[in-house]
């Protein structure tokens, strides 16, 4: 295993940013760690990389601990925080330089122009940082995250704020590096993870809610459809929904009523029933195939929201 | 820590922050001692550097926690700290790399100084009638006082993340540990029973005792201390960092 994450917990006052969190990354897997803003995803990624320490639990990164040597941790990584921080005022080659010499690399200038290669900087590469657009500093902070060649890399939602152009460059800057490397990325576009991943790990409130491979949880959605309806009436009761065969699950949302069921079993006639024989009036309806977002926003959403 | 160093001189000298620091010091100390006739050694019929030595810490007292304030504040600001601290650096080697440049950059403002040096050992009469040994020490003295002042000015910059802030708190820290204490001691409750041993805290009375040109093992000591303090505290403040 290369990344080995066990019961990892970071506490801030009362608040637990992450609530004992167990997962694992196998060599060479592109991981998506998913979740909602602010469901502890940048905690984790900092604990992993030594930034901040653990309140409790572990995590092991090519078989060193975090906790007992941060520094082979940090040699074996390579991290791209979120927003990621440069400095500004460096030139983009001085910049890869000082990258190069903290990880004390061997032939620096063959391995800068290997790397500004292998990004795409080519263009830019004599430039002052703080010029640069928001899909170089983005290619940059790449770079300076895979000049060691680390087994392991970790990225911090790597592709927010980017224009459609700059994010399908990145992604598969990504793909290619998850070739050799192992990589977790963090995210909350489902699509995107979809594209990239073997395997999603989705959490929420700091606990996990799924670990699986991603065409596992394409197959869980495969068979399912929802039925939005939306009613005239306020106050409905969805309890009176509930015999309908076929109905899995009822939400509510955006005023309206959200009814899962299988794929086989069309439930639309019915509700239309049940709710003429209930006096309701429907102002809307219409299906849609469940896609990932939708299994994303079921796995995610909070409890009282129910 | 070489990697770290490199890149804050690199910084320096790349802005305007280096020849800013440097001209700067050298304008003023020069306009004090060979300008303003109050206290130009022109007029005043002594050869000695004694300006110098009693002006350049009111000088470094500001400049020096002006070169400071950046160290940490900029990185936390900046988030830039964060890129630091997951790379196989020890938080020693991030402080001493910073550490070393920014002494570093306030001694290159002070050599130019032995120009000074030379044109008042020309200008005494006869030539070279100048108690050398007496600036010698001091020259120790104020290289001491100057790494004490980093020191002071590289804690500040860590407990905030607002560069003027770290200004701000540095310089005072500095002014209260270099003059402070002086006063203190001379307050009257004080007088005949605490004075000496209060006077002995602050800076500026080992500062004096090495002007004499004396190098007390005692002065050198407690500057190595105060050094060690305030880097230790910077150390223990980006360690605890949440």
């Amino acid at each position: 295993m290369s990344v080995i994450v066990q019961g990892l917990t970071k506490q801030y006052g009362s608040q637990k940013a992450v609530d004992n969190l167990s997962f694992e990354v196998r060599p060479g897997e592109i991981l998506g760690f998913l979740g909602p803003n602010g469901a502890g995803k940048t905690t984790t990624m900092k604990m992993l990389c030594c930034y901040t320490q653990p309140s409790d639990g572990t995590a092991k990164v090519c078989d060193y601990d975090v906790r007992t040597s941060p520094l082979m941790v940090r040699k074996n990584i390579g991290y791209l925080p979120e927003h990621n921080p440069l400095y500004d005022e460096m030139y983009v080659k001085e910049y890869l330089q000082f990258v190069a010499s903290i990880h004390k690399i061997e032939n620096k200038q063959g391995r800068i122009s290997e790397i500004i290669e292998m990004t795409g900087l080519g263009k830019e590469q004599n430039k002052i940082i703080g010029t640069l657009s928001k899909g170089y500093r983005q290619r940059l902070g790449l770079a300076q995250s895979i000049i060691h060649d680390p087994q392991v890399l970790i990225l911090d939602e790597p592709t927010s704020g980017l224009d459609m152009n700059q994010l399908i460059d990145i992604r598969s800057l990504i793909k290619n590096l998850g070739k050799e490397k192992t990589v977790i990325f963090s995210s909350h576009i489902m699509q995107e993870v979809q594209a990239l991943c073997d395997r999603v790990v989705i959490i929420n409130n700091g606990t996990l809610v799924a670990d699986e491979p991603i065409d596992k949880l394409g197959r869980r959605i495969a068979g399912s459809q929802l039925v939005t309806v939306i009613f005239d009436e306020q106050n409905v009761k969805p309890e009176i929904f509930n015999k309908i065969k076929g109905i899995n699950e009822i939400s509510q949302e955006h005023g309206g009523f959200i009814f899962s069921s299988s794929e086989e079993i069309d439930v639309r006639k019915e509700i239309f029933k049940t709710a003429v024989a209930n006096g309701l009036t429907i102002i809307e309806m219409h299906r849609d195939k469940a896609n990932m977002e939708d299994i994303f926003r079921q796995l995610t959403k909070s409890v009282d929201y129910v | 820590m070489f990697s770290v160093f490199s890149k804050e001189i690199h910084l320096f000298f790349s802005s305007l922050i280096g020849y800013i620091v440097i001209s700067v010091f050298l304008i003023s100390i020069g306009l004090f001692m060979w300008v303003f006739s109050d206290t130009s050694v022109l007029d005043y019929n002594f050869a000695t550097m004694d300006q110098l030595f009693s002006i350049a810490p009111l000088v470094f007292l500001f400049l020096i926690p002006a070169i400071t304030m950046r160290s940490f504040a900029e990185e936390k600001s900046k988030g830039t700290i964060e890129f630091l601290y997951t790379k196989p650096l020890t938080s020693f080697e991030i402080i001493a790399g910073k550490f070393f440049a920014n002494f570093v950059l306030v001694s290159f403002a002070l050599l130019p100084t032995a120009i000074y040096y030379y044109s008042v050992y020309q200008l005494g009469s006869p030539v070279g009638n100048l108690d050398t040994g007496a600036i010698l020490g001091s020259y120790a003295g104020l290289f001491l006082l100057s790494a004490s002042f980093v020191a002071i000015g590289m804690f500040a910059s860590t407990l905030t993340d607002n560069q003027i802030v770290a200004f701000v708190l540095g310089a005072f820290l500095c002014f209260f540990f270099h003059w402070a204490f002086t006063y203190i001691a001379r307050m009257p409750v004080f007088t005949t029973t605490l004075d000496l041993f209060i006077q002995k805290i602050g800076i500026n009375y080992h500062y004096n005792s090495m002007s004499k040109g004396l190098l007390d093992t005692r002065d050198i000591l407690y500057f190595f201390s105060v050094i060690f303090v305030f880097l230790f505290g910077t150390v223990t403040v980006m360690e605890n960092r949440s």
